[in-house]
């Protein structure tokens, strides 16, 4: 179901939080298979950054593009902490009309957990969850924040393994995170190039 | 998608589905139940002023639900993955609305027959009693949504909504128990249009409050 050919542009986006400025005159555009990592130190504004490119949040100035669907990963795993995961999961995969849900239960080693309540799994294991949510989705375009943050070294590999075999289908990943990626072809971005300079801070 | 998101959310309030969300309903009886102790078991006042006890503990119980009515999902990030997937603020509010009102509008109505054989009401006074909390809880819901939405992000949200429910639910009081007091369902009509009203305006006012609380 990946739209014909996907694209995120940015054209001269600032953003504030308060009336703090954390970034401005950023711009990029991502074909499809593009993938795109994103540093910057804690408060820089990755998170700010993910969000208004999600279309979450509005940017202080400038313009965002979409073309494709768009599927986003935060700290927040959007599945009822109340439910057991397999039906937390059957809620999203219904609604995303998801093919393949088992297999995809089987990638992320989800399949002893089904009958968890979701608030009694570990960070790593809602991380895992909610990147079958994602997966499930089947969306061209990945806005990935911290995407690595609470798993294992195993799960790392497999976020990254994701990601590859994403872009190697013709989707787009933008990827805010501290720890390096293993994507190959990948571009980085360092939102400190953007944070405002003296005259206009 | 909608059919599967009011699935969801009838699962996450409707009582006994889990979550202390029979509490409004059994709070509402236990209301009824307190108060001829209270006032003593005089059969007359008991069935002259039931009626507006009645409504006080359907106002109240009201409030009891509104913590967990949206902050929750917002928390969740529930709203923001609802909105990647082209559901408006609107839609996901009208159909919270729904579901809102059938896990406590209809719970409340039905918990009015023990109430009022408790308080004593009975006859003309009792259709009119449950006629106005038909049309009446609908009002008491969609104000609720709309202070549930707004005070979401606030830290004290949950104390400050019901304090806030209260003088916006006065006219349907006001005219849900005045028809009780003349016995005359003209007024029922005053409070099915006040909640007709709050009910096509709640989705609205509600969306833009979920769209402002994920700006900061």
């Amino acid at each position: 179901m990946q739209a014909s050919s996907p694209a995120l542009t940015a054209h001269d986006l600032a953003c504030r939080r308060g009336e703090r400025l954390l970034f401005r005159r950023l711009s990029f555009a991502l074909a499809p298979g593009a993938a795109c990592h994103v540093t910057g130190v804690n408060g820089a504004g990755k998170t700010t950054l993910i969000r208004v490119l999600a279309g979450l949040t509005t940017p202080y100035a400038g313009t965002v593009t979409r073309k494709g669907t768009l599927g986003l990963l935060d700290e927040r795993s959007g599945l009822d902490p109340d439910l057991p995961l397999g039906r937390a999961l059957a809620f999203w995969f219904g609604l995303d009309d998801t093919a393949g849900r088992d297999a995809i239960i089987a990638r992320l080693r989800l399949g002893g957990l089904l009958d968890v309540p979701v608030r009694y799994l570990s960070t790593g294991q809602k991380k895992r969850a909610a990147l079958a949510r994602l997966l499930g989705q089947r969306a061209s375009v990945w806005l990935l924040d911290e995407p690595l943050s609470g798993l294992d070294t195993a799960s790392q590999a497999l976020v990254n393994e994701l990601v590859r075999e994403h872009c190697a289908s013709g989707g787009i990943a933008m990827i805010a995170s501290h720890q390096p990626l293993g994507v190959p072809g990948i571009t980085n971005f360092a939102i400190e190039d953007h944070a405002p300079q003296g005259e206009d801070a | 998608m909608i059919a599967a998101l009011l699935r969801r959310d009838l699962a996450q309030f409707f009582p006994f589905a889990g979550g202390g969300a029979a509490l409004p309903v059994v709070f509402f009886v236990a209301v009824a139940m307190l108060y001829p102790f209270a006032v003593g078991p005089d059969a007359n006042l008991m069935t002259k002023t039931g009626g507006g006890v009645v409504w006080i503990a359907a106002l109240l119980a009201a409030i009891l639900p509104l913590e967990k009515l949206v902050a929750r999902d917002i928390e969740l990030g529930f709203f923001d993955q609802l909105k990647l997937r082209g559901v408006t603020e609107e839609a996901m509010m009208a159909v919270r609305l729904i579901a809102h009102w059938l896990s406590f509008g209809p719970p409340l109505v039905l918990a009015t027959f023990p109430a009022a054989a408790l308080l004593k009401i009975e006859g003309e006074t009792f259709s009119i009693l449950l006629l106005g909390l038909l049309a009446g809880t609908p009002g008491l819901a969609a104000i609720g949504l709309i202070i549930a939405a707004l005070t979401a992000s606030l830290r004290a949200g949950a104390a400050l909504s019901g304090l806030l429910l209260i003088p916006l639910a006065l006219p349907i009081l006001i005219f849900g128990a005045g028809a009780l007091a003349r016995q005359d369902q003209v007024s029922l009509g005053f409070v099915a249009a006040i909640s007709l009203a709050l009910v096509a305006l709640a989705p609205f006012a509600a969306g833009a409050a979920i769209r402002a609380a994920r700006e900061n």
